[in-house]
């Protein structure tokens, strides 16, 4: 008998990611499944902020523009779409694409909305939780704390599916997990601590980055160069029964696929190699092979798993003051003395008004401001001063670009294009919560015609 | 001539919370067993020392012909909370590709 097979595209790497090539991928790649990724860390914690602002809805701003564009050919084709666009409010984000669907005049308007990965009560009633990063406990930043939600797996994405839903929407995921869920649930995969799962925990690593295994954050001209790259094609993966995985693109599209764009991938944001912790399983890369199938095919074999861990990782975000930032740029001759002397001149005069500031630094746009000071580096014909000033003084965060644009009359020749902002400061933590108190549940939103 | 990370491999970076990782993909497998003897954990801490506290921990994954490297503590409080213009580290892949390595003998 044929291995049974089912063909996942990625439809966005980010939250602000671009949704011409996931069209494309819907209308040309044969697929049977989209799933689009859209929630960094602190996107949650951020559109917590807003919408208790009222300046956001809590949900993905380009849910509007994403769904409107995707969901007639998705319909058309049968092609059930998934995302994390759901955010901090993943039934909002629902009811709002049923009611696109409905203005689209699609039959079914149906919409599974998972929800329980918000645990902000749950954590907040231990504050002796420690976090992984600072080690310190929860309660050091629990007055602060904006979201705490829940990183679910694969089995709560395949519940949704299972409801017949065209489309799911959800809150915190596991990046893979959302892939992997259509994985489990299409092929009707065992979700136990097997290699399958580990080889479609891989598929999803690969594919949640979207246009990263393709030839995006790739091209380095004269040394890996990427055809097409305006054009980029978004990947897909056929996974089968017997756990074989192929990633690939549609013809046609820009970009690239072979073993060095897969490893680049493979290892990005990876820690331990051998233990890749996920809600799923703990993935062991270390036994992967990559070979090139044919034209823009990789295929991936040798994941191996281990048991998945006995908790969830919760990520945590809270406030934690503002950033202000002062820009203004130098050119020709003599250019990075008179931007060093502006540097100093702007951290001087806002010691002298008092102000405090966590960390303030002046670096020099095109020498320093990336990698840090270093030695036998050519002077640049321009440079750009960037002040930065982190601290708890929305009043401190804002005179950072005031005495930057003070510059102009009051600093050294030749000053231009002055730049500022303030923005608060999300930071994430983590803490781990035992599974049983994490209860993932769905809701079915919208009708189905 | 200087042989560079960038003469015999390309790299990517990734954050995670407080550290970042960055890969280093050999070209060949020639390429791959020089670095692995060259490009070793205290020279990378030593070409990451304004941006990062450390430790740095090594990976090797020979199937691949790739090392994987974490940074520890980079500087500012980690990639969620800095004032870096570079609040991801992802720029330090780039960072990675300057180190020169010292020679064909491996290290005494």
């Amino acid at each position: 008998m044929a291995a049974k097979r089912v063909r996942i595209g990625s439809g966005a790497g980010f939250a602000g990611d671009r949704w011409e090539p996931a069209v494309e991928l819907v209308e040309c790649g044969d697929i049977d499944y989209i799933a689009f990724e859209c929630l960094a860390e602190r996107t949650i914690a951020r559109e917590t902020l807003a919408a208790r602002r009222g300046e956001g809805s809590g949900y993905n701003p380009q849910l509007e523009d994403r769904m409107r564009a995707v969901l007639p050919p998705a319909a058309a084709r049968g092609v059930r779409v998934l995302s994390n666009m759901g955010a901090a409010d993943p039934l909002a984000a629902g009811r709002r694409t049923a009611d696109i669907a409905a203005e689209l005049g699609l039959d079914d308007r149906r919409c599974a909305v998972l929800l329980g990965d918000d645990v902000r009560d749950d954590v907040a009633a231990r504050p002796a939780l420690p976090l992984m990063e600072s080690g310190e406990p929860l309660e050091s930043i629990l007055p602060r704390m904006a979201s705490a939600n829940a990183y679910l797996g694969a089995d709560a994405v395949s519940f949704a599916l299972s409801t017949g839903a065209p489309v799911v929407l959800t809150g915190r995921v596991a990046d893979p997990s959302l892939f992997v869920g259509p994985i489990v649930h299409a092929l009707g995969m065992p979700y136990d601590e097997d290699d399958r799962l580990a080889q479609a925990t891989v598929a999803g690593h690969l594919l949640e980055c979207a246009g990263q295994v393709t030839g995006g954050y790739f091209a380095d001209p004269g040394v890996k160069d990427v055809p097409g790259l305006a054009r980029l094609g978004f990947p897909f993966a056929d996974v089968s029964d017997d756990g074989a995985v192929t990633i690939g693109k549609c013809a046609n599209t820009g970009g690239r696929i072979d073993v060095s764009t897969c490893t680049e991938q493979l290892l990005y944001e990876v820690d331990d190699p051998a233990a890749y912790v996920t809600p799923d399983c703990v993935l062991d890369m270390t036994g992967i092979a990559l070979r090139e199938a044919g034209p823009d095919r990789v295929s991936v074999s040798g994941a191996r798993a281990r048991p998945r861990t006995g908790t969830y990782k919760v990520s945590i975000g809270y406030f934690d003051g503002y950033l202000g930032d002062g820009q203004l740029s130098y050119g020709g001759p003599g250019a990075q003395a008179r931007a060093r002397l502006a540097g100093e001149i702007v951290t001087e005069r806002l010691r002298l008004r008092g102000f405090a500031f966590d960390a303030l630094e002046a670096r020099l746009i095109g020498l320093d401001s990336l990698h840090g000071p270093g030695d036998g580096r050519p002077e640049p014909y321009e440079v750009r001063l960037r002040v930065s000033g982190r601290t708890q003084d929305r009043k401190a965060a804002e005179a950072v670009g005031f005495e930057v644009a003070a510059l102009y009359t009051n600093g050294p020749a030749g000053g231009a294009g002055d730049s500022a902002s303030v923005r608060e400061i999300l930071a994430v933590q983590s803490v781990l919560l035992p599974r049983a108190l994490v209860r993932p549940r769905v809701e079915v939103v919208g009708d189905a015609g | 001539m200087q042989v560079r990370v960038r003469d015999l491999a390309h790299a990517r970076a990734g954050d995670k919370g407080t550290s970042v990782n960055v890969s280093v993909i050999a070209f060949d497998e020639a390429g791959y067993e020089r670095l692995t003897r060259e490009l070793t954990e205290a020279r990378v801490q030593a070409a990451f020392a304004a941006l990062a506290e450390g430790p740095v921990r090594r990976y090797a994954l020979p199937a691949l012909g790739a090392l994987n490297f974490v940074i520890e503590r980079v500087c500012g409080g980690g990639v969620t909370a800095t004032g870096a213009l570079d609040i991801h580290g992802k720029s330090l892949s780039s960072l990675m590709l300057t180190i020169p390595l010292p020679g064909n003998e491996p290290e005494g």
